[in-house]
């Protein structure tokens, strides 16, 4: 692979990753918290209806988490291709 | 130090004494670090050298972006608003998603000084610059005094001295950090200003948690059964509570579903456009630091934004359960003290000598200013006097580390992008540095002056600072990353219909210039509020970006050569020697 395929290559690994991780950040919180609220309201986890859960605390632990398994990602991804220097 | 740990001994000692010496303490420290990190470049003013770690650039980042609204209002506007309340928690923390995944990395790579270096470069045109430093000051200002105003509040109801002194007190330490470390002081003084304000909101907040569920963590304290035995969920009972006063169910809300979703999106874009935390990211030293310090900036916000809900409900509950169908004169002592800051406001409306606090607003007889909720908080729940003062030093410092945080991009945007960049290139670095000196001097007087008179349209406006930065920003950099095609026709056109028409929308429907009133909701486009607004003028301006792009010249050869070489992670170090 020369430096230009190289870069095509890492570029759309890269845009692969963003994609999934952006439709699960919609999912949970555009989905969960507010368009499915009043289907996943009927389900209780505790004292939590499961949208109102989702709408005020869920998504944002999901936030947490889908940018650290993006770093990972990434970190990899850099190593795989030589960019990691 | 005899004298004060004398002083600390003495039993009985007031709020007041307390919140002088923490609040006295945190300043020292605030000013120590100002002294020890002084900027002695323009590259240490700008970016802090390049070489901050990830951990330090999270926390700066943290409390650059929890404001005094974060601090203060946002667990009441929520206690008030119930479910609605979730536009804030989810649109203040997604945005972070956007900015590691779409753009700090990539920005951290280009590795120059400011959002509008960003915008000129890549758009190769001195008015594209323009445009983005207008953006960037109108969206900062905005922002800014409504900060100040924090400052001067939190003085005036914790010290007892006027807001004006407040303000004036807050604009010299702030003066003196900014002005002195530039960014390399601000961060610091951040990474301080973190701990401060994160303690300071969890431990009122873990304290009530325990005392109304049992549960330490207040965020699984919030979906626990009540400590008193009966065996229901504190949710459940608020919901119950809500009803029975005749507002909404609490966790339902009452906005419609495509406002809370254009309001979410608007949020969220708008934090991933504002360019005083995008400049964060021009901190770090490598570009896989930028994703890690997104991530850990997030990770800190967290922990106060999935606590704010949970002190939301337990401060809601309480207050209906102090007050609801209560007399008068049995009243709690908090309660007397706050009325007489006008924050709280009785009227016995049919001469009970009872509080009927009520939905209807012609029987209700209570006003509760949201911003009680927090400040009042340790009150209500009798936690011991340092812990009042605790909250006082954590609101300063929430404001003013966001105040600093936008002073810096004020600043920067006067010396470095108008000054060296449009007027005079030929300005030596010291001569810069100078200028960012002086240009910051200038943003405290101002802000300082929209603290002390404030506009009465500032607090309406702050909110929109979001919107504005969704509406410009925002698209212009996500296209000039992920689309090598878009040149500066469509990036200004993008960016001036995108600006234009929020500021328009805002005027018509947020101030109501345009007409005699304020025109009504019913009135909104789809039913998306100013708040939201900001959703559809990005659309917008993503539309025009590309339509106008269509049919002007592709970005020359070395533009698109730009673009590859950010989307490729190595060599950031040496990129931002410029």
């Amino acid at each position: 692979m020369n430096n230009q395929q190289k870069a095509t290559a890492y570029w759309k690994e890269n845009i692969r990753y963003v994609l999934i991780l952006l439709t699960i950040w919609f999912l949970v919180s555009y989905g969960a918290g507010i368009l499915f609220k009043n289907t996943l309201n009927t389900i209780k986890i505790g004292g939590f209806k499961l949208g109102f859960w989702f709408a005020q605390q869920g998504s944002m632990y999901v936030f947490v988490i889908l940018i650290f398994v993006y770093v990972r990602l990434m970190n990899k991804l850099d190593k795989k291709y030589g960019y990691d220097n | 130090m005899a004298m004060i740990t004398n002083l600390l001994m003495l039993e009985g000692i007031g709020v007041q004494n307390w919140t002088y010496i923490i609040v006295g303490l945190t300043f020292s420290l605030y000013i120590g670090i100002a002294i020890w990190s002084r900027a002695s470049s323009t590259k240490e003013f700008y970016v802090a050298g390049g070489g901050v770690s990830p951990w330090a650039n999270g926390m700066a980042t943290a409390a650059d972006w929890m404001s005094a609204a974060s601090f203060i209002s946002m667990a009441g506007i929520i206690s008030f608003a119930g479910y609605d309340g979730a536009v804030y928690l989810m649109g203040w923390t997604g945005g972070y998603v956007l900015l590691a995944l779409l753009l700090a990395p990539y920005l951290r790579k280009f590795g120059k000084f400011t959002v509008p270096d960003f915008i000129g470069d890549r758009y190769y045109s001195k008015v594209a610059r323009i445009v983005a430093v207008f953006c960037a000051l109108l969206v900062s200002f905005t922002y800014v005094a409504g900060q100040m105003r924090g400052v001067g509040i939190v003085f005036s109801r914790f010290l007892e001295v006027e807001i004006n002194t407040g303000v004036i007190i807050g604009m010299l330490i702030v003066l003196f950090y900014a002005v002195l470390g530039g960014m390399k002081g601000i961060t610091y003084t951040q990474v301080a200003q973190y701990c401060v304000l994160i303690f300071a909101f969890m431990v009122p907040a873990i304290f009530i948690s325990i005392q109304m569920t049992g549960n330490p963590i207040p965020q699984l304290g919030f979906g626990s059964e009540l400590a008193d035995g009966s065996g229901t969920f504190l949710l459940d009972k608020l919901d119950g509570l809500s009803t029975e006063l005749g507002f909404a169910e609490y966790t339902e809300g009452s906005k419609s579903t495509i406002d809370v979703f254009a309001i979410t999106l608007a949020l969220m874009v708008g934090t991933a456009g504002l360019p005083h935390v995008i400049v964060r990211f021009f901190t770090v030293k490598r570009v896989r630091d930028a994703r890690k310090s997104a991530g850990i900036a997030l990770l800190l916000i967290a922990i106060l934004y999935t606590t704010a809900p949970a002190v939301a409900v337990f401060a809601r509950t309480n207050m209906i359960e102090t007050v609801s169908n209560k007399p008068y004169d049995g009243v709690p002592e908090w309660f007397k003290k706050w009325e007489t800051t006008g924050l709280i406001t009785f009227t016995d409306k049919n001469s009970d000598g009872k509080i009927q606090y009520v939905a209807d607003a012609n029987k209700n007889e209570l006003i509760v200013d949201r911003d009680i909720m927090v400040l009042a908080n340790p009150e209500i729940a009798n936690l011991p006097n340092w812990v009042i003062a605790l909250v006082a030093a954590g609101g300063l410092a929430a404001a003013l580390s966001t105040a600093a945080g936008l002073l810096l991009v004020i600043s920067s945007s006067v010396s470095h992008d108008l000054i060296k960049k449009v007027f005079n290139p030929m300005i030596s670095e010291k001569g810069e540095l100078i200028a960012a000196r002086l240009s910051a001097v200038g943003a405290v007087c101002v802000a300082g002056y929209f603290g002390i008179n404030p506009p009465g349209f500032v607090a309406a406006v702050v909110a929109l600072a979001f919107g504005l930065a969704a509406a410009s920003f925002f698209p212009a950099i996500i296209l000039g990353i992920f689309y090598k095609r878009m040149n500066k026709e469509g990036a200004i056109a993008g960016m001036v219909v995108g600006i234009m028409s929020m500021l328009l929308y805002m005027i018509k429907y947020k101030l109501g210039w345009f007409d005699e009133v304020l025109p009504d909701k019913s009135e909104w486009w789809f039913g998306i509020s100013p708040e939201g607004f900001g959703a559809v003028a990005m659309v917008l301006n993503f539309i025009v970006s590309i339509t106008i792009m269509k049919f002007t010249p592709p970005p020359p050869e070395e533009v698109q050569e730009i673009v590859e070489n950010i989307r490729i992670p190595s060599g950031a170090e040496d990129a931002i020697i410029h």
